[in-house]
């Protein structure tokens, strides 16, 4: 195992030629270009040996790659923001075709107002789509993830496109130490690609299909069966993972400090870590604070967040994201669950960092203060005013 | 923690220096983080890249709103508002061939870096010698790793000459300080 000094992006295409996949298609989009910019000198230099399509938009990019793995190949691609909007309709072929691609999004705001800066709306705003959806923390889990996500979607009880998320610049262009694994450890954890859904000489079937109200249905059940099942794959994922890297990332969320604790805040992506030093901080005084870091929205990990907050006297969510009109996406999602399992404490969001905001130690302090104090429920970070609803 | 802030302008290697800066902390067993200033970026424009360098893991990802050094590589991007954004012992460094000009402020201190590099490569890239005065400057940062961290970012060519830069900056700020 190697370390190098690398870029969120960087360590992304480091576990790209890892897991070796056998098409990539590419279209470049800021925050995302430098990911498919490295993973081109790769190609070049040979490091990778991968078919690279460099395709004329994002619309294509994703559907270059449904075609690649309806012939049964390894593919990748990535995104950001407007690109994976554009993307949008190949999104449910991709998932509803069952095609197990792997794509990295550089989570960045929408337009209007344009803005090329890091927040979470883009990927948020497709969570129906289909597709598995995680959030890293560092460039380390970005590398890793990108390992993991093929095995988590090539499993046959699976068979689901995964998007691993990358908060804009705050992870893409921020460079850190990152262990790069051997090829030899990586090929022991992810096999070649293997599957039955593809179209073949020998064994000629239909793919991509019509189906009418007779059956669609239950089409859409298997889908949906299918993501649920996968929640288990990835705790699977992250064991093997753990035996082999000697790195566990606890599946579909990861709680710090939360045994114990009274007030607990829900994170996404790379904010994660300053908000553990604040646990810590709060921790120090004597104050029964803990954090819960959502790693998977899809499927949502609903058993793991009712077990981590039932004895919490009151829940935060901290996200980069508002459905205009309502809340926070997660914060609803979060809401649900707790509904539905008769959970009695109080639930607050707090809408964060949008088009590339600054979140300071200062404000994840205030917003735990929140929690212990009650107040609005709906809650702009930085901007000195609230709406509730 | 150490926090660094570099002015710089598009195409003036603030960034490379961050990252030389940061891979060299990782030679000498430390934690360090090197990003841009986010979003676009144009040559001749004025940006900025930062460091954290730590014992430990760094998992605050905020601005870094209080530096430890703020390191001009261009003197016109200087203004006297920046040093409100220094720590209480922390040093402004730039690259000037006026020092006469800095005179006044107790935290500043100047090196000539343009000469150095026109001496050396013939360009007026001032990056990595104020990489060299840096090391001079703070004790947790070495020239040695310095050198061994420019093979990473830049050419053979490049790199080879830029160790000389380091090191020639690195003694002649020990001399004249």
């Amino acid at each position: 195992m190697a370390k190098a000094f690398l870029s969120g992006n960087d360590a992304f295409a480091e576990g790209v030629r890892l897991a070796r996949p056998q098409v990539i298609s590419i279209y470049p989009i800021t925050p995302q270009t430098t990911v498919v910019e490295r993973i081109s000198e790769m190609v070049e230099d040979s490091s990778l040996k991968s078919e690279l399509i460099h395709v004329e938009s994002e619309h294509s990019a994703l559907s270059c790659a449904i075609g690649a793995s309806a012939m049964g190949a390894r593919t990748f691609t990535a995104t950001s923001s407007q690109g994976l909007l554009y993307m949008a309709e190949c999104l449910q072929y991709a998932s509803g075709g069952r095609f197990p691609i792997v794509m990295m999004n550089a989570n960045r705001s929408t337009a209007l107002p344009w803005n090329i800066y890091g927040d979470q709306r883009d990927s948020l705003s497709q969570l129906d789509c289909g597709w598995i959806q995680v959030y890293v923390e560092d460039a380390q889990e970005s590398l890793d993830m990108a390992l993991q996500g093929y095995h988590i979607a090539e499993n046959p009880l699976v068979s689901t496109p995964v998007m691993v998320n990358l908060d804009g610049f705050v992870l893409t262009h921020t460079y850190e130490t990152v262990e790069i694994p051997s090829q030899t450890d990586a090929d022991r954890f992810l096999p070649p690609f293997q599957t039955e859904n593809k179209m073949s000489l020998d064994n000629p079937k239909n793919l991509a299909f019509s189906v009418g109200p007779d059956n669609n249905m239950e089409f859409k059940y298997i889908q949906h069966k299918a993501m649920l099942d996968s929640r288990r794959v990835i705790e699977e994922t992250d064991a093997k993972f753990a035996e082999i890297f000697g790195r566990s990332y606890g599946g579909l969320t990861q709680g710090y400090r939360i045994d114990d604790a009274d007030y607990i805040l829900i994170t996404l992506g790379s904010i994660t870590g300053l908000c553990r030093e604040v646990v810590d901080e709060l921790r120090e005084r004597g104050e029964k604070v803990g954090l819960l870091k959502l790693r998977f929205i899809r499927p949502f990990p609903s058993d793991d967040l009712v077990a981590a907050l039932e004895s919490a006297k009151a829940i935060g969510v901290l996200e980069k994201d508002i459905s205009f009109g309502y809340e926070g996406t997660v914060y609803t999602n979060v809401n649900s669950v707790i509904a539905k399992n008769g959970l009695c404490l109080e639930t607050y969001n707090f809408i964060a960092g949008l088009g590339g905001r600054d979140i300071s130690r200062e404000n994840i302090t205030a917003i735990f203060r929140h929690l212990q104090t009650g107040g609005q429920h709906v809650n702009f970070i930085g901007l000195g005013v609230t709406i509730d609803e | 923690m150490i926090e660094i802030r570099w002015h710089g302008r598009g195409g003036q290697g603030a960034f490379t220096a961050a990252k030389i800066l940061g891979a060299a902390s990782l030679i000498d067993n430390k934690f360090s983080l090197a990003f841009p200033s986010f979003g676009p970026e144009r040559r001749g424009a004025p940006i900025q890249a930062f460091n954290k360098i730590d014992g430990k893991a760094i998992i605050d990802r905020s601005e870094i709103k209080s530096c430890d050094y703020l390191i001009f590589l261009d003197d016109t991007l200087f203004s006297d508002d920046y040093l409100k954004d220094l720590k209480d012992d922390g040093i402004a460094l730039i690259n000037t061939a006026t020092p006469d000009k800095f005179s006044n402020f107790s935290q500043i201190q100047t090196i000539d870096a343009n000469q150095i590099a026109l001496k050396i490569i013939k360009k007026p890239i001032s990056n990595t010698a104020m990489l060299g005065a840096l090391a001079c400057i703070s004790d947790d940062i070495s020239l040695s790793s310095l050198q061994q961290a420019s093979d990473l970012y830049l050419s053979a060519s490049q790199a080879a000459k830029n160790k000389l830069i380091l090191k020639e900056s690195f003694e002649h700020f020990k001399e004249v300080h």
